[in-house]
């Protein structure tokens, strides 16, 4: 099965992705970047203005939406108000004319497999949110469909709630090996949902990937600050070829292998780093490797410390972990590897440099830092 | 790009043939009742007619010029002014009044809902008989409350300085179930957080009054004004009942008047060109409403 | 909120006062309904008893009876008609994207202007020349179509979440099978509002019968009732208020049921 996507208006332009069967993929992006109607394209429910959209091998752009033999999840659920959570599961089967008696045996089945079994005979108001969503849910899975679209369907939830629902969808879409397209705007959901996900930014492709690769190799500066929570310390920076360093914000300057240094361009640069890459300085450390900043804000979490400080005019943040104790207005060492940045050229947005892999390995029973 | 065919004329206008499907019965209907009868009104109101009501000779705006220069049909305009002017503000100050009372939020307060918005339930032919027995000059309470109370009988239909007064007074207490009902339905639909939030600040019950609830109310009371005009220039019933237009044409309102004209004078060329004049009246009544209300109403 | 004692006795004076005027001349046409010529010559305010002698009596008069069942009939015909015509209409105006929607939407709103008085004669004259006068057909058909109406159920269509219209394009249910199978349901709120109004005001009306009507096959309660009025004479008010109370009961029963559904439905539609 294979969509490909050309689509050029103004919401949407420059579409052109392969979503895998059984695949888990996510769309994210902000609010207004057209994911919905993209989704809402893929469903029929809006029309395509140029492109083609093909699911499985057959030219789908004309198809009604019920010929397209996909399922759907609305952020508000749909519910049928006036239908008992039983009808509701079974609506669509009735539609196509399902004999009653399987209709009742699938929605038994559905019903088990979401712990809805006890609720069939209420209305949807009777209903909460969570159980709302479950048969919100039942409905899709009902309909054996291979393709499942889900349109924010967890935004209306609590947090706990949220995160229950994220392992359970992820569940059942592993057992039935449905084709499930996501949207959302949570980038956490889409890290820890997605097989691949696809990152839009007005109307426009920005990176499609596995989660973990977007998170360490952003393809631009949006990526990378849009993909992680506290968001990448980003600031503009230049080059010193003589020198062999790059100097960062307008403060910070920072030796460079000469290996690495002939590969970078001259133009203006946006360096960026991950919080948790602004490590505490040792005891050991040379004094010329420190960093002092001045701490400007401080969050302590519990099992991880947040931190604010001024770099030049930026506001970057650092994430250490565990519980420190650290005031307002300190100054701070902190330790600034160069491995762990990556570049982007300030103009395109594009990146030109990758972090140096900075992953934690088990081998056997060591484990390599 | 290959199989992409362009949809053709008779696929893209389908929306518009399914609604023209849902939408036929009432573009038949009004065309039927409302705009074909509209413009044959205003034809009709050309010509001089036979009995059937066709056309006979045409008589260009003669029609209206005899209207202009008759003392009847200027009475009868004066008569609906003053009724017009007597029943709304009278009306629509009780059904408000009532509408604030039975907003309080009081123990059997629904039994008080209900009793008011009842005159809306009664016809306007029951509640006409009803008032006709009421004046009755010899056994009606009217009289008999006047005479316990050593004051002249009054001839409460039957004379002319009256007769307007008496079906107007019948008519607001007609109509009083329908504005309060509205006008209610307006008050509980305001946020009761903007009452909270007023009591917080010490605010009095008629300071609140003023600034809270009759602005809120603005859209409801403009939506009831118009109404309310409107339904009093279409009174008819009430003055078929209890009075015929008499005594000496002082209740000869519009409506009673192009019925008197058309269907018992047989005069359906003037009877349309006095159509035509409510027809008008009425839409500048709620041109005028419109106009007035998008400057000084609140809307939330 | 919290009243104050005194404030509250004020109020429910005020209530209580006011609420006995209004209903003054329904429980006074009641008594009256039970009472003979000689106490209503003497000027009583009780009747003696409450014999049903007087509601016998308009049964005799007038075939008042039959004038029921065809109020009844007309008020349910129109009822039903304006449900389906104006629940239709409004389906359209919300659920199909089409070219002109807005020029439509403007006639609609037009007939709004157009009194109903101001276009009798030729209404009168179109029942005449399709033979329907004295019809059930020229008493109800003119009213099927409804502006106001349109507008009530529009607004409650539009609190519809759209994506109930996209859940059910995706299950495959054509057009008229949401309508019928979704919407109506849904908005039976609406459809009862709409239906007691529509009721309520057919059952009342007056005008369009008067000219309708010319023998009792298919008159109305309205106009037996006026023809019960210039029929009797000085002192059989009695009966005269027997079949008044006869008329208005059905009406004030539905608006004692349904008034609260009836506020809220008519206030909604009045100003969104």
């Amino acid at each position: 099965m294979s969509k490909s996507y050309d689509k050029q208006v103004d919401v949407i332009s420059n579409i052109n992705v392969t979503i895998e069967p059984g695949e888990f993929f996510v769309l994210v992006g902000p609010s207004g970047c057209g994911k919905s109607t993209m989704l809402r394209m893929i469903a029929g429910l809006e029309t395509i203005t140029s492109g083609t959209l093909k699911i499985g091998d057959q030219v789908a752009n004309h198809l009604s939406p019920n010929k397209r033999d996909l399922s759907m999840v609305f952020q508000n659920y749909a519910l049928y108000p006036h239908l008992t959570v039983q009808q509701n599961i079974t609506f669509g089967l009735d539609v196509k004319k399902v004999k009653k008696a399987a209709q009742r045996e699938r929605a038994a089945e559905v019903a088990k497999m979401l712990g809805l079994t006890d609720y069939l005979k209420r209305k949807p108001r009777e209903l909460s949110g969570g159980q709302r969503q479950r048969v919100a849910l039942a409905r899709a899975i009902v309909s054996e469909s291979p393709i499942c679209l889900m349109d924010e369907p967890l935004s209306n939830l609590d947090a706990k709630l949220r995160a229950h629902m994220r392992t359970e969808i992820r569940r059942i879409q592993r057992k039935l090996g449905i084709t499930m397209i996501y949207v959302t705007h949570d980038q956490v959901e889409a890290m820890t949902m997605g097989d691949r996900i696809m990152i839009l930014h007005e109307g426009k492709i920005q990176q499609v990937g596995k989660p973990i690769d977007i998170y360490n190799n952003p393809a631009n500066p949006f990526v990378a600050t849009f993909i992680g929570s506290p968001p990448m310390n980003l600031a503009y920076s230049d080059v010193d070829k003589k020198a062999s360093a790059i100097v960062i914000g307008d403060i910070l300057r920072l030796p460079v292998p000469p290996e690495e240094v002939i590969s970078i361009p001259e133009y203006q640069l946006i360096a960026g780093i991950r919080p948790e890459h602004l490590r505490p300085a040792l005891k050991d450390t040379p004094e010329k490797d420190k960093l002092y900043v001045v701490v400007t804000n401080v969050e302590v979490l519990g099992n991880e410390t947040v931190f604010s400080f001024k770099l030049g005019t930026n506001e970057w943040m650092a994430k250490w972990s565990g519980q420190w104790h650290i005031d307002i207005g300190d100054s701070i060492p902190i330790l600034i590897d160069y491995g762990a940045f990556c570049l982007f050229e300030a103009r395109t947005g594009d990146l030109i440099k990758k972090p140096t892999d900075l992953g934690n390995s088990v081998f056997g029973k060591e484990v390599l830092v | 790009m290959t199989l992409l065919e362009k949809p053709g004329i008779w696929k893209r206008t389908a929306n518009g043939r399914t609604a023209l499907l849902y939408l036929l019965p009432s573009i038949l209907l009004f065309s039927v009742f409302v705009f074909y009868p509209m413009f044959r009104t205003i034809y009709l109101s050309f010509f001089l007619t036979d009995q059937n009501g066709d056309a006979a000779i045409w008589v260009g705006f003669e029609n209206y010029s005899y209207l202009l220069e008759s003392t009847a049909f200027i009475n009868s305009m004066k008569a609906t002014g003053l009724f017009v002017l007597y029943t709304v503000p009278i009306g629509i100050i009780l059904a408000l009044f009532f509408a604030l009372l039975a907003n309080e939020k009081l123990r059997g307060i629904g039994f008080f809902r209900t009793v008011y918005s009842s005159t809306m339930g009664i016809s306007v032919a029951a509640s006409s008989v009803i008032w006709l027995f009421m004046f009755n000059p010899s056994m009606g309470m009217f009289n008999r409350l006047l005479s316990l109370l050593n004051l002249p009988q009054i001839q409460w239909l039957l004379d002319p300085q009256w007769a307007l007064l008496s079906v107007s007074i019948s008519t607001i207490w007609m109509n009083i179930g329908f504005s309060f009902l509205i006008l209610l339905g307006g008050l509980q639909n305001i946020d009761e957080h903007l009452y909270e939030s007023s009591r917080i600040d010490g605010a009095g019950y008629f300071y609140r009054l003023r600034r809270i609830t009759l602005p809120m109310l603005s859209p409801t009371l403009f939506f009831i004004i118009t109404i309310s005009l409107i339904n009093a220039f279409q009174s008819f019933g009430q003055i078929d009942i209890l009075t015929q237009g008499g005594p000496s044409a002082s209740t000869n309102l519009i409506v009673y008047s192009i019925y008197r004209e058309a269907f018992i004078n047989y005069q359906f060329g003037t009877a349309s060109a006095q159509a035509v004049t409510l027809f008008i009246i009425i839409l500048i009544v709620t041109i005028l409403q419109f106009k007035l209300g998008e400057r000084r109403v609140h809307y939330q | 909120m919290t009243t104050s004692l005194p404030k509250k006795i004020w109020i429910y004076f005020l209530l209580i006062v006011t609420s006995f005027l209004v209903f003054f001349p329904v429980m006074y046409a009641f008594l009256i309904s039970f009472m003979t010529g000689p106490e209503l010559l003497q000027g009583k305010f009780l009747p003696q008893s409450f014999s049903l002698d007087n509601y016998i009596k308009v049964f005799d008069r007038l075939p008042l009876l039959n004038y029921l069942l065809n109020s009844f009939i007309v008020s349910v015909s129109v009822m039903l008609g304006q449900l389906a015509v104006c629940s239709l209409a409004a389906y359209a105006f919300v659920f199909i994207q089409f070219k002109g929607r807005d020029f439509i939407f403007f006639l609609f709103i037009s007939t709004m202007m157009i009194p109903w008085e101001a276009t009798m004669i030729p209404n009168k004259f179109t029942i005449q020349k399709l033979d329907w006068l004295n019809t059930y057909q020229g008493l109800t058909l003119p009213f099927f179509a409804l502006a106001f109406g349109t507008f009530l159920l529009r607004q409650h269509f539009k609190t519809i979440p759209k994506e109930l219209h996209e859940a059910s394009q995706i299950a495959g249910l054509s057009k008229f099978a949401f309508f019928r199978r979704v919407i109506l349901p849904v908005s039976k709120t609406s459809l009862v509002t709409l239906g007691a109004y529509g009721f309520l005001t057919t059952w009342n009306m007056y005008l369009w019968p008067l000219l309708i009507t010319t023998n009792k096959s298919v008159r109305t309660v309205q106009i037996g009732l006026k023809q019960l009025q210039s029929l009797e004479t000085g002192t059989e008010w009695g009966v005269v208020m027997a079949g008044v109370i006869v008329v208005i009961i059905p009406t004030l029963l539905l608006l004692f049921l349904g008034q609260k559904q009836l506020q809220k439905g008519l206030t909604q539609g009045a100003l969104k």
